[in-house]
C-alpha cells in the first residue's frame, strides 16, 4: 500500500525564509525514497493545512508537525484544520514531551492519518541540536571547555513550550559532553539576554531551538544577548562579556532534522527502516538502527 | 507505436468488454479466436492475430491514445485534468493528433501549459508564464522542485504569500514534462488547484463559507466572526477580486446569503477563505471596533481630489507605473511631498488635526 508524508509547519505572510527548512528536509526525503509521495503544508502559506491531504494520492498519509513544542499548533490548529475525526488530545497520552502518534480518519478526503508527535519533542533531537553545535564550531568532538545554551521562545500561555526546551538540556546535561548546559528562553526566565551570567566557561555554544532563521532567530536573539554591532549584524564567535558565544542560528535548518521527522515516521509504523540509513547517510547523522 | 502498445491492445481485447476508448473498439471473438477493430471511419475483422497487429499499425492514433490514457497510474483528478490540456472532449482522435503535433495550449492562471505527443503517443507538457508564450530566451528547468522557487518571488523579488496572485514571475520555463511532472510543478506552483477544479466538475466540492470558517477559529482569529456581512463584501471586494487572486470565489457570508461582489472567472474555485484574508479579517475586526468620529479638515478641492488619488493608487497597485514627472497625477511622488509639506504638522497629522485614541492593540 502506497504511503505519504506531510511534513506540516508554519510558514509566514512576511518571511519568504520561513518554509525554507521544511522544503530542505522534504527533499533529502524524497531522495531518500522513504516514502511514495513527500508533501508539504502551511498554517501561512499553501497548500493549507485544510488542503494538502487532497494533493496525495496516498490513502495511508503520516502528518509530522515541523513545530517545536506541544501546544496550541500541534493539539489544536493542526488536527482541526486536518479535520482528524475525533481527535482528542488524550490519543497521545502525552506529558507535555512524550506525545507519540495517534491514528485517525480526516474526514473530508477519507484517509487513514497517522498523526505524529511534533519534532521539536523527539529525543533525537538532543542530538541534532548537539550536530548544530559541532557545526558552528566546526568540531566534532565539541564539548570539553564549551558550555551549551538551548533557547527556546517560552511562554507564559503554553507551559509545554519551556518543556521541551529543559528536557533536552537535561538529556544533553545528563550525557555530560558540555562542562554545562542551560536552557534559556527569550520571553520568560531564565532569560537569554543574561548568557553570560548562566555559564563559566569561556566558550558557549547557543543553539535556538526554532524551525527558521526569521526574527527572532536573527535579529531578537543576537540583539538580546548584546552580540551584535552597530549594523546589528554578529560574528561567530563574537565576544559579549569576554565570553565566546558561538551562536548557530535556528536548529531547525539542520540537515541532521530530516532524520528526526522520518524517526517520527517511523514511530508510528511507517514502513521504512531502510530509509532511515540513507537519510542518516545523507544528513551526517549516526546510524543507530 | 510500439509493440508492447499491441500486444496490450490484444490483451485487453480479450477481456470480458474487449476495448472501447475515444472511438477506438476493439474485441474477440471467444469461438473463432479472431478479433474485430472499429473506429469512426471504418471497421475492420475478422482478423487474425497477425491482421490485427497490421491494422493497429494503420491506426496507430488510435492504438497509441488507448494507450496513453489507460495504461497509467493517473488519479481520476490527474486524469482528468491532463485530458482537459488537450481538450479531449471537444476533439476526436484524428483531429487532436494533429493539433497536438502542432502543441495545444491551455492557460492555468499564469500558467501556459502546451501538449505535443512523441511518435508513440506519450505525451510531453511544457510550461511557462502566460507573459512568456512567445518569448525563447527563458531559463529552462526540468526538476518540478524547481517551482517552488519560481513561484516564490514576483519579477520585482518580492515574496508572493499567496500563490494565486496574478504576479507569477516570468523568464523560466519548464520542458519535456510527462504527465506526473506537469501535475506536480502545477501543485507547486498552484496548490491543490487540480484537485478542487475536479472536485467542482463533479459537483462535490466542499465549500466552506465566511461564517462558518469564522466560526471554526480559534487564538488570535476568534474574534473575526464579529465581522458583519456587509464589512465581509468590503473585504472580499479588497482581497477576493480577479485583480488580485486568480482562484474564483465560491464561498460567500453564508450558503444562503452570497455576497454580491463578483466570483472571478477565474479556471479553478476557491472553497474557503485563506490564511491571507483571515489574517486580514483580524486587522479588520479591531479596526471596525472604532466608533467613527467628526474632523474638520481644510483642503482645496484639488487637494481632496488628491488625497482620493493617493488611494486609488495604491489600492490599484499603479504608485511603480506613475512616471517621475507626471504632475497631473495627484499619485505622483512630487505631488505627495508637496501635499504632506503643505498639510502635515510636524507629527504627520492631516491640518495639524489630532487624531484620537486608538485600540493600542489594533
Amino acid at each position: 500500500m502506497s504511503q505519504a508524508l506531510v511534513i506540516v509547519a508554519h510558514g509566514s505572510h512576511l518571511n519568504p525564509d520561513s518554509s525554507t527548512p521544511t522544503f530542505a528536509h522534504a527533499d533529502t526525503i524524497r531522495e531518500s525514497g522513504a516514502f511514495d509521495e513527500v508533501r508539504e503544508a502551511f498554517w501561512k502559506e499553501e497548500p493549507s493545512f485544510r488542503e494538502v491531504l487532497r494533493t496525495v494520492e496516498a490513502t495511508e498519509v503520516f502528518v509530522v508537525p515541523l513545530f517545536i513544542s506541544e501546544g496550541y499548533f500541534t493539539e489544536q490548529v493542526i488536527p482541526r484544520e486536518l479535520r482528524l475525526e475525533g481527535w482528542n488530545v488524550a490519543d497521545w497520552d502525552s506529558d507535555g514531551t512524550s506525545a507519540d502518534h495517534a491514528t485517525l480518519e480526516a474526514r473530508d478526503v477519507g484517509k487513514t492519518v497517522h498523526y505524529c508527535g511534533p519534532v521539536g519533542t523527539h529525543d533525537s533531537m538532543a542530538d541534532v541540536i548537539i550536530q548544530r553545535a559541532q557545526s558552528v564550531t566546526d568540531d566534532p568532538a565539541v564539548g570539553s571547555g564549551f558550555g551549551l545554551a538551548v533557547v527556546g521562545h517560552g511562554t507564559e500561555r503554553n507551559a509545554n513550550s519551556a518543556k521541551a526546551i529543559h528536557y533536552h538540556a537535561n538529556c544533553i546535561r545528563e550525557q555530560g559532553r558540555f562542562d554545562e548546559v542551560q536552557a534559556l528562553f527569550m520571553d520568560e526566565s531564565p532569560e537569554v539576554d543574561d548568557v553570560t551570567d548562566h555559564f563559566e566557561s569561556d566558550d558557549v555554544v547557543v543553539v535556538p531551538l526554532f524551525v527558521a532563521d526569521g526574527f527572532h532567530t536573527q535579529e531578537d536573539i543576537p540583539a538580546d544577548m548584546g552580540l551584535t554591532d552597530e549594523t546589528g549584524t554578529y560574528s561567530v564567535p563574537g565576544t559579549v562579556d569576554g565570553t565566546r558565544i558561538w551562536y548557530s542560528g535556528a536548529v531547525g535548518t539542520e540537515p541532521l532534522l530530516a532524520d528526526v521527522i522520518l524517526e517520527r515516521a517511523n514511530d508510528a509504523g511507517a514502513d521504512i527502516e531502510s530509509a532511515i540509513e540513507r537519510v542518516k547517510e545523507l544528513t551526517g547523522g549516526v546510524v543507530t538502527a | 507505436m510500439t509493440n508492447t502498445q499491441v500486444v496490450t491492445l490484444r490483451e485487453a481485447a480479450s477481456d470480458e468488454g474487449g476495448v472501447s476508448f475515444d472511438g477506438l473498439v476493439v474485441t474477440r471473438d471467444d469461438n473463432s479466436g479472431t478479433y474485430t477493430v472499429t473506429t469512426p471511419e471504418a471497421s475492420h475483422g475478422p482478423l487474425e492475430t497477425d491482421e490485427l497487429m497490421a491494422v493497429a499499425k494503420s491506426n496507430a492514433a488510435y492504438v497509441t491514445n488507448w494507450y496513453y490514457w489507460t495504461q497509467s497510474d493517473l488519479t481520476e483528478d490527474e486524469w482528468a485534468f491532463l485530458r482537459w490540456l488537450e481538450r479531449a472532449a471537444e476533439n476526436d482522435v484524428r483531429d487532436r493528433y494533429e493539433a497536438l503535433d502542432n502543441g495545444i495550449e491551455r492557460a492555468w492562471g499564469e500558467i501556459s501549459v502546451t501538449t505535443t505527443i512523441s511518435e508513440t503517443g506519450q505525451r510531453q507538457y511544457s510550461l511557462c508564464n502566460v507573459a512568456d508564450r512567445e518569448h525563447t530566451a527563458l531559463n529552462e528547468h526540468t526538476d518540478p522542485l524547481d517551482a517552488r522557487q519560481i513561484a516564490k518571488y514576483d519579477d520585482d523579488g518580492h515574496y508572493r504569500p499567496l500563490k494565486t496572485a496574478p504576479t507569477l514571475q516570468t523568464g523560466w520555463q519548464f520542458t519535456d514534462l510527462t504527465g506526473t511532472e506537469v501535475l506536480q510543478t502545477i501543485d507547486f506552483i498552484y496548490p491543490a488547484t487540480v484537485q478542487n477544479w475536479y472536485l467542482e466538475r463533479q459537483d462535490e466540492l466542499d465549500i466552506s463559507h465566511w461564517r462558518e470558517t469564522a466560526e471554526r477559529q480559534t487564538g488570535i482569529y476568534d474574534i473575526i466572526d464579529e465581522l458583519d456581512p456587509e464589512a465581509v463584501e468590503w473585504l472580499a471586494t479588497a482581497c477576493c477580486v480577479d485583480s488580485q487572486c486568480l482562484k474564483r470565489r465560491q464561498w460567500d457570508e453564508s450558503e444562503d446569503s452570497p455576497l454580491d461582489v463578483p466570483r472571478g472567472d477565474g479556471a479553478f474555485p476557491c472553497r474557503e477563505p485563506c490564511s491571507l484574508v483571515i489574517a486580514a479579517a483580524r486587522k479588520w475586526t479591531r479596526l471596525e471596533r472604532e466608533e467613527t468620529r467628526e474632523y474638520t479638515f481644510e483642503l482645496t478641492p484639488s487637494e481632496k481630489a488628491q488625497i482620493e488619488d493617493l488611494i486609488d493608487a495604491v489600492s490599484d497597485g499603479r504608485t511603480d507605473d506613475i512616471r517621475e514627472a507626471d504632475m497631473k497625477d495627484g499619485a505622483n511622488r512630487y505631488r505627495a511631498r508637496y501635499l504632506r509639506a503643505k498639510r502635515f504638522d510636524e507629527n504627520g497629522q492631516l491640518c495639524g488635526v489630532t487624531t484620537d485614541a486608538t485600540d493600542p492593540d489594533s
